[in-house]
């Protein structure tokens, strides 16, 4: 199990976390047909470093954006996102 | 002393015994019986490596199968059954296996998949019958099993020396430390060895880490080593079988460790040679183990075959027992231990046992080239030595090889973990070869598998170490290869002409050794797997004794049975109700998002796939949500009660679903929105009154005109301010009636009073089902089932022209509009009633055009009428079909029509 250094409560074990998708299967509202199942159904799914997107469903229940490598599950990165983040 | 039984019989223990120590002590060598050809099998070991000694501890839900006897401590009272045998231990029919062995090779399923299917449901029979372990037990476990957090600077794993030098040094220098050792006693090889350091040191040590803060943990099994080095802990509260003191048997720790030390030690290897299974046959350390520890001496003619020093010790300890030494086997050229007083072979390795079912009587050995032979009850074996590294290999380490002790040895990881002691610097051993014949030469113990079994497998092409393992099931038992995988790697090795290190190495995974099932359940098993959420209104729905229904994680009545109804009669009377006069039903389970700010509508039109901007102030609509493929998920109404304030519901079942997938388009996809879309599912408690008598019952409540359909107001009722909905799902003039949770008992109280003086009913889920198919209105999970689009449930007349919400890219992919989809279509019997979940044919024996969603029949008028998915359904209404289902034995004929078979127009509510 993994700890995840939520942005808002600190180092949090995994368990409280549910992972929602990767960054690059986000469909963008304005997305083309084709754009859009390219993004739903055709995964990267690189052997290395990715960007995710979880949320801290039993803490905080911020979304955020994790950077994991995923043969290792080494984290790199970890951001809020949402409203409160924005610049 | 401790009395216990073993198959029956009744035995009496030492304090302190294991049950292998106690069934030695009691002179039985014969424990079990062996997985594959029912071979007799003793005590081989004395630790949780323990491949032959499985049996049965414990009775009713307790019982606990596959438990090694050497890792269970007698209590008064245990129970154990031997294993695999059939009628009995000593007399086991199974064993004719044993001489059908030539029939049993390695592969010997996968070759029988390859042959005709027939002979294999032949076999299947016989295998299923004969190959296994324990039974599990068919009661429920009374026991509780609880789960555990900590955190510490230090974990030690281990208390042997190095384990004990580690934890006092560490606690000693201020960190928080955790050390575990899966012996109820701490000392590990010290309780063998006690000639340089002795019990008092281990006491003294002991005490030094808890005055230092330390805690200790014996009877506990690091058994998993996680990411960012989390262990997970078994800690056993009371013996396989036993009673609890506290209730609870067992329980797993979750250690988040600053550091974690690994003093895990190692294992002794057997060695391979004929016959080396016999009972009789043991590990010198593990003997050495029964004669100090323990006081047990298990034979009196001691033969020991070794390839390293350690064994010497052991000659020793049987000597100051008073065994004799017959004769010591060293594999080594040189002479060594010369000066050991015993006899010693050098150049020697075994070749075969014989002995009787229980006993070992004699051995032989290839000795300088010579074959020899000695009578002796008792054979000590030390191949060397395997460090345990499995939890350094959980951790994502590496290994070394080390030509010495021919073992691999921790190199690098990348967690913050190191190893020291035995497990780090194994003895030095001499490297043999076995050179019995490969037949009966056991490696895996515990699975039944042989040199021969190995070469066989690199003779028929598997040359990977992965496949050898998969092929044999060499490894795969429940001691997952402790003794095994170094003489099967060492085989393999040789076969193909590499050193070991280049042969590979299988995967270590957790746990180190079995783990219960209801340990990792916990507190989670049974009713508690799933969370009870109770409506506001709970008591008072109770206090009438209804029918309930599990809808998600809620209980909500299905119906209020009077006097001795049946759940169909009830259900049809509050139905009538509702058609002829009122009902009153709780909907409080609704999912409920209040979302305001200035871009509230914005917001919603993403949500929705309907328009909402357009909607006057105090008005509300019917509305859907698409997945990002175009594919209806949900659906419920929102309603616009102020300017910049809307309410937005949606299904039950799929108000979570819904809760997640809200909150991730406000925080992801549009956070630049100036909304605030909050869950008030349990805020508001619901109440819908449905019937040609709703108004009257509204006017009376609130003191004025309701509101006219799909029209909202707020109101005070009672001294209680609600929010009034006026939609129908009955297809009757209805009202929703929101309260603030805490008071919804009140309003409840003064609706049901309105209700009862106008002769209405309750009513639950099971009427308000047969209202709403005879309606024809959806349900989430019925005719929602996530395969159909807009325009297969007829709703693509609503889609918000202008797109721009979720699900409107997916939904313009062509195949979605194509021909041959199913659309949502009513059905009327013909004759018979229609079953529900049937599949709809045209005739007998052709293939499914679709299925029955929801059935149900006209309340005043009877006859069944159903709602279903049928190819190309839109333009087929008139034609005959048959709803079929072949695994109830049901069927109906049935013609199809539109979706609705009560008041299409919609003149019961409207204004």
């Amino acid at each position: 199990m993994m700890r995840i250094p939520c942005p808002h409560c600190g180092p949090r074990a995994q368990s409280e976390f549910i992972y929602e998708r990767t960054v690059d299967s986000v469909v963008p509202l304005d997305a083309p047909s084709q754009e859009a199942m390219t993004k739903l159904f055709t995964r990267t799914n690189p052997r290395g470093v990715d960007d995710e997107i979880w949320r801290h469903t039993y803490g905080c229940r911020a979304w955020m954006i994790l950077t994991r490598h995923r043969v290792t599950n080494e984290i790199s990165g970890c951001r809020a996102i949402g409203p409160e983040a924005l610049p | 002393m401790i009395n216990f039984s073993f198959d029956g019989k009744a035995y009496t223990a030492q304090t302190g015994d294991t049950l292998a120590a106690a069934l030695l002590r009691n002179g039985i060598g014969l424990v079990g019986r062996s997985f594959k050809y029912h071979r007799p099998r003793g005590i081989m070991t004395a630790g949780v490596e323990e491949p032959n000694a499985l049996v049965t501890v414990g009775e009713g839900g307790r019982a606990e199968p596959n438990t090694r006897a050497t890792d269970v401590f007698v209590y008064e009272g245990l129970v154990a059954r031997s294993q695999n045998r059939w009628p009995n231990l000593n007399f086991d029919l199974g064993a004719l296996f044993s001489l059908a062995s030539p029939m049993l090779p390695a592969g010997f399923y996968y070759k029988t998949f390859f042959g005709s299917a027939k002979r294999w449901m032949l076999y299947e029979y016989f295998i299923r019958k004969a190959a296994g372990l324990g039974n599990a037990p068919t009661q429920a476990d009374p026991d509780r099993f609880s789960h555990r957090a900590a955190f510490c600077d230090v974990l030690v794993v281990g208390a042997g020396p190095a384990g004990l030098q580690a934890a006092l040094d560490a606690a000693e220098a201020g960190k928080r430390v955790i050390m575990v050792e899966q012996d109820n006693i701490l000392g590990a090889s010290l309780i063998r060895d006690p000639q340089e350091l002795d019990a008092a040191w281990i006491e003294t040590t002991a005490a030094r880490i808890r005055a230092a803060g330390g805690r200790i943990l014996t009877r506990t099994t690091a058994s998993g080593y996680w990411e960012n080095d989390l262990v997970t802990l078994t800690q056993r509260l009371s013996e396989p079988g036993q009673t609890p003191t506290h209730g609870v048997a067992q329980r797993l720790w979750h250690v988040r460790a600053g550091q974690v030390i690994l003093a895990s030690g190692s294992i002794e290897r057997p060695m391979a040679f004929a016959h080396n299974d016999r009972p009789g046959v043991m590990l010198s350390q593990a003997l050495r183990s029964y004669v100090r520890r323990f006081g047990v001496i298990p034979g009196k003619r001691l033969v020991i075959a070794t390839n390293n020093d350690d064994a010497y010790k052991t000659a020793q300890a049987l000597k100051d027992a008073g065994a004799q030494i017959v004769a010591i086997l060293d594999a080594r050229p040189a002479p060594a231990g010369a000066n050991s007083g015993h006899r010693v072979y050098n150049d020697a390795v075994p070749l075969s046992t014989k002995g009787a079912r229980h006993c070992l009587k004699s051995l032989s050995a290839l000795v300088d080239g010579k074959t020899m032979e000695w009578d002796a009850d008792l054979l000590a074996v030390s191949g060397g030595f395997t460090p345990v590294v499995h939890l350094h290999m959980q951790a994502g380490g590496t290994l070394d090889w080390n030509e010495d002790a021919q073992a691999f040895v921790p190199a690098s990881s990348r967690q913050n973990v190191t190893t020291i002691g035995g497990a780090a610097e194994p003895q030095p051993i001499f490297k043999m070869v076995p050179v019995s014949k490969p037949k009966k030469s056991f490696i895996d113990f515990q699975n039944d598998v042989t040199l021969a079994d190995v070469d066989l497998a690199w003779a028929e092409g598997y040359r990977s170490v992965e496949h050898l393992k998969r092929y044999t099931t060499l490894g795969m038992a429940t001691d997952q290869g402790k003794l095994s995988n170094m003489a099967a790697l060492g085989r393999l090795a040789e076969k193909q002409g590499v050193a070991i290190p280049e042969a590979g190495l299988t995967t270590f995974r957790p746990p180190y050794t079995p783990v219960t099932m209801g340990l990792i359940a916990g507190a989670g098993a049974k009713d508690a797997g799933a969370h009870v959420r109770r409506l506001a209104l709970y008591d008072l729905h109770a206090a009438k004794n209804p029918i309930w229904q599990p809808l998600g994680y809620w209980f909500r009545p299905r119906s209020y049975p009077n006097g001795g109804e049946t759940l169909a009669q009830a259900a049809l009377r509050e139905a009538k109700a509702v058609r002829n006069n009122v009902g009153m039903t709780d909907v409080s389970t609704l999912a409920k998002f209040e979302v305001s700010g200035p871009d509230a509508a914005a917001f919603l039109e993403i949500i929705c796939a309907t328009t909402v901007s357009k909607l006057a102030v105090g008005r509300g609509r019917y509305t859907f949500m698409l997945r990002e493929d175009g594919i209806v998920f949900d659906d419920g109404t929102v309603w616009r009660l102020d300017e910049n304030r809307y309410l937005l519901t949606s299904s039950t079942g799929g108000a979570d679903r819904m809760a997640t997938h809200i909150s991730y388009v406000r925080q992801y996809l549009c956070p630049h929105l100036r909304v605030s879309a909050v869950n008030v599912q349990e805020h508001y408690a619901g109440l819908a009154v449905a019937g040609p008598q709703a108004k009257a019952v509204l006017a009376a409540l609130i003191g004025e005109d309701p509101p006219r359909h799909m029209s909202t107001v707020p109101a005070v009722i009672s001294g209680v301010p609600v929010i009034i909905l006026a939609a129908s799902y009955s297809g009757e003039r209805a009202f929703e009636i929101y309260i603030t949770a805490s008071d919804a008992a009140t309003v409840w109280a003064a609706c049901e009073t309105q209700v009862n003086a106008l002769n209405g009913a309750l009513y639950g889920l099971e009427a308000m089902e047969f209202l709403r198919i005879e309606k024809g209105h959806l349900v989430v999970g019925g005719e929602v089932d996530g395969r159909m689009t807009p325009h297969d449930l007829a709703l693509d007349k609503m889609l918000n022209k202008a797109g721009g919400y979720i699900g409107a890219s997916g939904l313009s992919r062509p195949a979605l509009s194509e021909p041959g989809r199913r659309q949502l279509v009513g059905l009327e019997a013909i004759a018979g009633d229609i079953p529900e979940g049937s599949m709809l044919i045209p005739s007998e024996g052709a293939s499914p055009q679709g299925h029955v969603s929801a059935a149900a029949f006209r309340i005043i008028e009877g006859g069944s009428v159903a709602l279903g998915q049928l190819v190309d359904g839109f333009s087929r209404h008139g034609e005959i079909l048959i709803a079929s289902s072949p695994t109830r034995g049901q069927k109906a004929r049935v013609r199809v029509a539109a979706a609705h078979f009560y008041d299409s127009a919609g003149e019961r509510y409207r204004d």
